[in-house]
């Protein structure tokens, strides 16, 4: 039945990178402009899905060797770390701090720790969305 | 303090026994619970000489002080007669079911642990003046009685005569209550003695005659009067000395306790009188006629408690009379007071004796039933002799005290057509005349009890056992109530100056300042009066009558037996409580989840419009309204045809792709409105769930698919238009009164300057209610799990039912 899907499967090696960069650019962006964790995370799952498609579940299994339960749970470790933190330094709970610093190559760029709660936002998206489809991509 | 303790000692003491059953088998356990009895009668008997000078003596100890709930024990005339009738009776029953109760074949412990539950439980209600502690004492008579009336178990009618009593004291303990926390509210204290002194102010209040209703439910119920008196001959299914305790001489009297000791309170309204006289005579008719008709011994003995119970409950009726005649001190109103509580002690020692003699019959024969039984009295004289004198006393007969209450009862009685209040001056012709006929039936079922049972012929091959009489210590308990019946009669003012006097001053503190003003004395003989002649004809009435008994005791059968009132508890307690309720609810609770939708939908219309509508809510601005651009036309009718399309589609598939048209053009509203995080969300989100709706589509079972439209139902429309119109005129008027500012500005102005950030949504979203993010992952995060584990675990169920097979 199967037949060779050359093209879709080359041109999605392309376009994986294309739709990964773009993810992570929303994720970035999301403080500034339209953008973050939520739809950086819908968007990352949509390039692996892609992947899934042009090759299968397998395949992309032994590529990216990835638990996605645990990348949900270490999405949620990370956001309520992130929540719980000011509480250790005497904060309420839920404080973010930000400031400038100078980073190497980078230059002066500005830190905020609201980025981690949405990283782990990003990784719970990405987590949820992988174990859904595969839960249901393997069942016969 | 000693007195409040002096209550719960029985229930301390009840925590021992388990121990002493298990570790002393060589002695009965109870002759260590016989102690308990024994040491609170003499604590009681102390009182007495305080009693008799109308002091009383109070003793508090604090529950809940917050809440002005307090133990409080109170002992006056009434209660101090009480407490001994229970210490007392108490001792001899636990005396007699030491030889009842066989040591090795019963649960001895369960047995003496429920006993002494309820003794506690007595104690405090006849104690108590806080009403709700005293609705506490009552409610655990009623479980202690539950407990020991299903003692054996094991047995069907055991149980059902326990769920009976249960049910039917429970429901009147509640209304009494009710009937309290009325009666407190109106008072403003819950204490009865300070309520007696409000009494003349209470009496005008708007809830006076609801809480005298429910008070004397609870009254009724307890204490077996008509028509609720049918849990008692249920009851007799409970071990004898049981019956000869809880169902002859105490707690059925908690009833009658509780009418004479709010007889102050309430005495002064009709109702009470008419209720309390009225429903007393009847019981004492009905129970009387009744117990004629039973087979079973402690079937007509409990007929016989119920139409006594009636006896006293109508003369504490007539009792209250006395409130309402000007010098009743000096009237003959002033008799019924004393003839009750003068019963009522008759009745405790008579009855109690019977019981016993009854258990002694069944013990020693092994039947109660009349029928089988016959010609004992050479085999067992003792036991002859008590229930002859029990029987006489009942009777009404000298030399015994049922002879002199019974006297007194129709003074009392011929006392009320001289009542020219409530239109006693026309029915209290009635009341002699009734409690005659009561009498007849009384003496006929007394010498049908005694006689049937001792005398005629032995039918020994019926009996079970070889009769022979019963051991000595079974016997000392009737024989001391017989030989009290006796005494009593002969030294009825020393028992009358005892206990009956500062009782009757404790129930009517309005005629009395102290017992000592009391002046009634009993006579045994007071001339040729219609007392006297109406006795005369009880007799010779009775006489007749029990020689004739075979003739018209087939009348009995006459009556049909779904006319009983049995038959309307069982018709409540099966057919409507059960099969109609399970009929009620299986009408709507039809497990159709459509049909369930359709009840909140139209509940949730109907309260929202309703609410609209009646409280005037509803309002129509276009202030705020921004100007309508061709794009939002269009969009909105690519949403509306989206939306019919999904509705009206006949494929699934169609309405599938309708649904995706919708979430689109949500999203592109989305872009005109200026929300680019929400659009690009939409678009993605849309996306998936259409995805997943294909896929359940495409996994539909193959088999009876039949694709067709849906089909129209009005009902189903009206509430989806209802529905409809609801949020449409919700939204309108939501928006057309807007009370407060929004509090965007605050974002917008601070989102750089504390927020360190530009896209207000997302810094809201992670910064300014990062809680509700937080908590929004969790979900997503609980959702994946959930659909792994459905599809996970449905796999290996699969496969371990494919082993099975």
């Amino acid at each position: 039945m199967r037949t060779n899907n050359l093209i879709l499967q080359f041109t999605s090696k392309f376009v994986f990178f294309i739709i990964f960069f773009f993810a992570v650019h929303i994720f970035f962006a999301g403080h500034y402009t339209p953008g973050g964790g939520f739809v950086g995370g819908l968007l990352m799952s949509s390039a692996l899905v892609l992947l899934v498609i042009a090759y299968d579940l397998k395949t992309v299994q032994m590529i990216l060797p990835v638990n996605y339960m645990y990348m949900t749970a270490i999405g949620l470790i990370l956001a309520l770390g992130t929540a719980a933190f000011p509480m250790f330094v005497g904060k309420p709970f839920f404080t973010h701090f930000y400031d400038y610093f100078h980073l190497p190559l980078i230059g002066k760029t500005s830190l905020h720790t609201a980025a981690l709660f949405d990283l782990g936002v990003f990784l719970v998206v990405v987590g949820v969305t992988m174990t859904i489809i595969q839960t249901i991509g393997e069942d016969e | 303090m000693m007195q409040v303790l002096a209550i719960f000692i029985p229930i301390i003491a009840a925590i021992l026994l388990p121990f002493l059953f298990k570790q002393v088998r060589a002695i009965h356990t109870g002759w260590f619970v016989l102690l308990v009895p024994l040491i609170l009668l003499g604590y009681y008997l102390t009182f007495v000489k305080q009693t008799i000078n109308g002091q009383s003596v109070v003793a508090t100890m604090e529950w809940i002080p917050s809440l002005d709930i307090s133990f409080t024990s109170y002992l006056d005339g009434l209660s101090i007669l009480f407490s001994i009738l229970i210490t007392g009776i108490g001792s001899l029953v636990v005396l007699y079911s030491i030889f009842y109760l066989d040591q090795t074949k019963e649960q001895l412990h369960n047995f003496y642990i429920y006993l002494l539950m309820f003794m506690t439980a007595m104690l405090g209600v006849v104690q108590s003046d806080h009403v709700i502690t005293l609705y506490l004492f009552w409610e655990l008579t009623s479980i202690s009685s539950f407990l020991l009336i299903g003692y054996w178990f094991n047995r069907d009618k055991s149980r059902f005569g326990a769920l009976k009593s249960m049910m039917i004291t429970v429901a009147g303990g509640l209304m009494m209550l009710g009937g309290f926390v009325l009666l407190s509210l109106m008072g403003g204290t819950f204490s009865i003695r300070e309520l007696i002194v409000q009494a003349p102010s209470i009496v005008t209040h708007d809830y006076f005659v609801l809480a005298l209703v429910l008070i004397l439910l609870g009254a009724f119920t307890k204490s077996a009067q008509f028509p609720f008196y049918i849990w008692l001959p249920d009851a007799m299914e409970a071990p004898t000395p049981v019956s000869a305790y809880l169902h002859s001489a105490t707690m059925v009297k908690a009833g009658i306790y509780l009418v004479a000791r709010f007889t102050p309170i309430f005495a002064l309204s009709e109702v009470w009188v008419w209720l309390v006289a009225g429903i007393g005579l009847l019981t004492l008719l009905w129970g009387s006629l009744f117990a004629s008709k039973q087979t079973d011994l402690k079937g007509i003995l409990a007929f016989s408690t119920v139409s006594q119970l009636g006896l006293i409950m109508s003369l504490l009726g007539v009792a209250a009379m006395a409130f309402h005649v000007e010098d009743a001190a000096g009237t003959i109103f002033k008799y019924a007071g004393f003839a009750a509580i003068f019963h009522l002690i008759n009745h405790a020692t008579f009855k109690g004796s019977l019981f016993m003699i009854a258990g002694i019959v069944d013990h020693e024969t092994g039947t109660r039933d009349i029928r089988k039984l016959g010609g004992l009295m050479s085999l067992m004289p003792v036991s002859f002799t008590v229930a002859l004198i029990g029987s006489f006393s009942m009777a009404g007969l000298p030399p015994f005290n049922g002879f002199l209450s019974k006297e007194m009862f129709l003074t009392g009685m011929l006392s009320v057509k001289e009542f020219d209040l409530f239109n006693f001056e026309t029915f209290g012709v009635l009341f002699p005349i009734l409690a005659w006929i009561a009498s007849v039936f009384t003496f006929v079922y007394s010498f049908y009890f005694v006689f049937k049972t001792f005398t005629g012929k032995l039918q020994a091959e019926k009996l079970p056992k070889k009769p022979h009489e019963a051991p000595i210590g079974m016997l000392v308990s009737p024989v001391i109530l017989a030989s009290l019946v006796v005494v009593v009669f002969f030294i009825p003012n020393i028992v009358g100056d005892l206990f009956v006097k500062p009782a009757v001053a404790a129930i009517q503190p309005f005629l009395y300042d102290s017992p000592d003003e009391v002046d009634i004395a009993v006579q045994a003989w007071h001339g040729f009066k219609p007392e006297f002649w109406m006795t005369v004809g009880i007799v010779a009435a009775g006489l007749l009558l029990f020689a004739l008994l075979p003739k018209w005791q087939k009348i009995y059968r006459v009556i049909p037996e779904w006319l009983s009132l049995n038959r309307l508890y069982d018709f409540i307690m099966n057919t409507v409580l059960d099969t109609a309720m399970e009929r009620f609810s299986s009408l709507y609770m039809t497990e159709s989840i459509r049909k369930y939708l359709t009840y909140m939908f139209a509940a949730i219309v109907s309260i929202v419009i309703g609410t609209l509508f009646f409280k005037d809510a509803f309002s129509l601005s276009f202030e705020n309204v921004s100007p309508i651009a061709l794009y939002d036309v269009t969009l909105l009718i690519v949403l509306v045809i989206g939306t019919l399309t999904t509705l009206f589609a006949k494929s699934r598939i169609t309405a599938i792709i309708g649904l995706g048209a919708v979430g689109y053009t949500v999203a592109l509203f989305f872009v005109i409105f200026n929300a680019p995080d929400l659009a690009l969300t939409q678009l993605v989100i849309e996306t998936i769930s259409v995805a997943l709706f294909l896929m359940a589509f495409y996994h539909l079972p193959k088999l009876g698919r039949v694709e067709e439209r849906m089909r129209f139902q009005v009902g189903r429309a009206l509430i989806a238009f209802g529905v409809g119109a609801m949020v449409t005129l919700l939204a309108l008027s939501a928006h057309s009164q807007k009370l407060v500012e929004s509090i965007s500005g605050y974002y917008k102005e601070t989102v750089y300057s504390l927020a360190g950030g530009g896209n207000i949504v997302n810094v809201i979203l992670v910064d300014y209610r990062g809680f509700d993010t937080l908590f929004e992952i969790t979900v997503l995060a609980i959702a994946g799990m959930g659909i792994y584990a459905m599809i996970k675990l449905r796999l290996s169920r699969k496969e371990k039912s494919n082993e099975n097979k």
